[in-house]
């Protein structure tokens, strides 16, 4: 890649920059502030558009009464059961359980203290979803 | 608290976590030289390692090799722990900051408040150094920002902390002791002659460029096994891998190029240079790997590029590197003669 050939596709980093190494006129290797590439931002926003995807598909089965709020609080913070139960030290089985709305609601003060601690919630906030799908 | 601590961003984060440490040590490096010396250049597709949920591919050796490799080949000497106790990694981490040692610090991103919202996943296996301590939390030189932040201390933790694959259980490495001279020459070639290993000699089929030759034929049967949407997901993910931040571009083969031309001045052998002129030339091919595969992803395949043509272009670039790693064995071993 040469110099002048890095992409300035800004679109993912804000005001930051990233890096990469490209050649100058001399054919010598540089570092050149590079804001984004088109190819890397499809990849990026395809990722997250699944997790948006997902995060509807949570409250929708909420609404039906099929998933527990938690549902939607792991889906927001893309988590799986697995992920979430190495942050809150159960097993994966528990937290598919407390996805489930009866078992949720039947969950003890201190279990749902520590899914509210991993998401940064307050209990009050653990226990509701949004009604409609809130962009992330 | 703080020790004054030379901030450079740089393109990858533990080669550049790497090159400002030892600086700082009084062993000026850059970010290449420190991943070419790390054998950063890497290869895997892991299919059974899930990371949100889709395989992983990766294009550099596994979180903390890059630093143990290349400080161990320089002769200096460092100190890696981890944690199972959260409580007691962050007491030592101030303990260490107290003393006025710059550490390095395995981290996820998603908890790290200050990284861009859009790269915020539950990816582990990045590296900072934490150099001091004020009031509002850590001070840190984290290589992909371009200037040093402060992050609070409880989302320092929850980062270091962090679960999941590759998960960092609170890992601090720093440097112990450096040698009185520290030799590049060897060094240097020590770690071609690794990479070439590695990349075409392990006997496994996952890795290296048989791994490259893996990822194109089960590219290949992505669209009829998930069916086109998951398919792009996962072709999505390979671009990810490849070309997000922290690369460098072309899944660092533009780093490990310039690595290959800094070797030609401090072996005085300008071989090297042809031998980077070629490493860049792989880069560009796996940069349209990346450009086709993202027109694919958008569902729009112009001129009807298929999975078929994305599972050629990179079998051309398993050829080029099989092809390029000969060579670089060649040329390292014919000095030693």
């Amino acid at each position: 890649m040469r110099e002048k050939d890095v992409p300035q596709d800004a679109a993912l980093l804000g005001e930051l920059r990233e890096l990469c190494y490209a050649l100058d006129e001399s054919g010598a290797y540089v570092l050149v502030e590079c804001a984004g590439w088109e190819p890397a931002n499809i990849a990026n926003l395809q990722a997250w558009e699944s997790i948006e995807a997902d995060v509807a598909r949570a409250l929708s089965e909420i609404r039906q009464g099929r998933l527990s709020p938690l549902a939607y609080h792991m889906a927001r913070n893309q988590m799986s059961a697995s992920l979430l139960a190495g942050y809150v030290g159960l097993y994966a089985w528990q937290v598919r359980r407390h996805m489930k709305p009866a078992p949720f609601s039947r969950m003890s003060a201190a279990a749902m203290q520590r899914y509210a601690a991993v998401f940064g919630l307050s209990i009050a906030q653990l226990a509701v979803a949004p009604a409609e799908t809130a962009r992330t | 608290m703080s020790v004054a601590f030379q901030h450079r961003q740089s393109a990858h984060c533990e080669s550049g976590v790497t090159a400002n440490l030892l600086t700082h040590h009084g062993l000026p490096l850059s970010e290449a030289m420190a991943f070419g010396i790390g054998s950063g250049l890497f290869f895997a597709y892991l299919p059974f390692i899930r990371l949100n949920g889709l395989p992983l591919t990766t294009f550099r050796s596994a979180p903390g090799r890059i630093f143990r490799r290349a400080t161990a080949r320089l002769g200096v000497a460092v100190t890696s722990v981890s944690f199972a106790d959260p409580a007691r990694g962050m007491a030592e981490l101030d303990r260490l900051v107290a003393a006025g040692i710059p550490v390095g610090a395995q981290t996820g991103v998603y908890w790290l408040p200050y990284f861009p919202p859009a790269l915020r996943f539950h990816f582990n296996a990045h590296n900072l150094v934490v150099y001091g301590r004020e009031a509002g939390g850590y001070l840190i030189s984290d290589p992909v920002i371009d200037h040093p932040v402060i992050c609070p201390a409880a989302d320092l933790e929850r980062a270091r902390f962090a679960k999941g694959p590759l998960a960092p259980r609170g890992k601090l490495y720093r440097i112990a002791r450096m040698p009185e001279t520290a030799d590049l020459a060897p060094a240097i070639r020590e770690s071609l002659r690794d990479v070439c290993r590695v990349m075409t000699r392990v006997p496994v089929p996952l890795i290296g460029v048989r791994g490259i030759r893996l990822l194109a034929r089960s590219l290949e049967s992505w669209p009829s096994r998930l069916g086109p949407r998951r398919a792009t997901h996962y072709l999505g993910q390979v671009i990810r891998m490849q070309e997000e931040i922290g690369t460098g571009g072309g899944g660092f083969r533009f780093i490990f190029a310039a690595f290959l031309q800094e070797a030609a001045s401090v072996l005085g052998d300008p071989r090297y240079l042809e031998l980077s002129t070629c490493m860049t030339a792989i880069g560009d091919r796996w940069r349209e790997f990346a450009a086709a595969g993202a027109r694919l992803c958008k569902g729009r395949p112009e001129g009807g590029a298929g999975y078929a043509d994305l599972a050629g272009i990179l079998r051309d670039c398993a050829e080029r590197e099989s092809g390029l790693y000969q060579d670089i064995d060649r040329v390292v071993l014919d000095v030693r003669r």
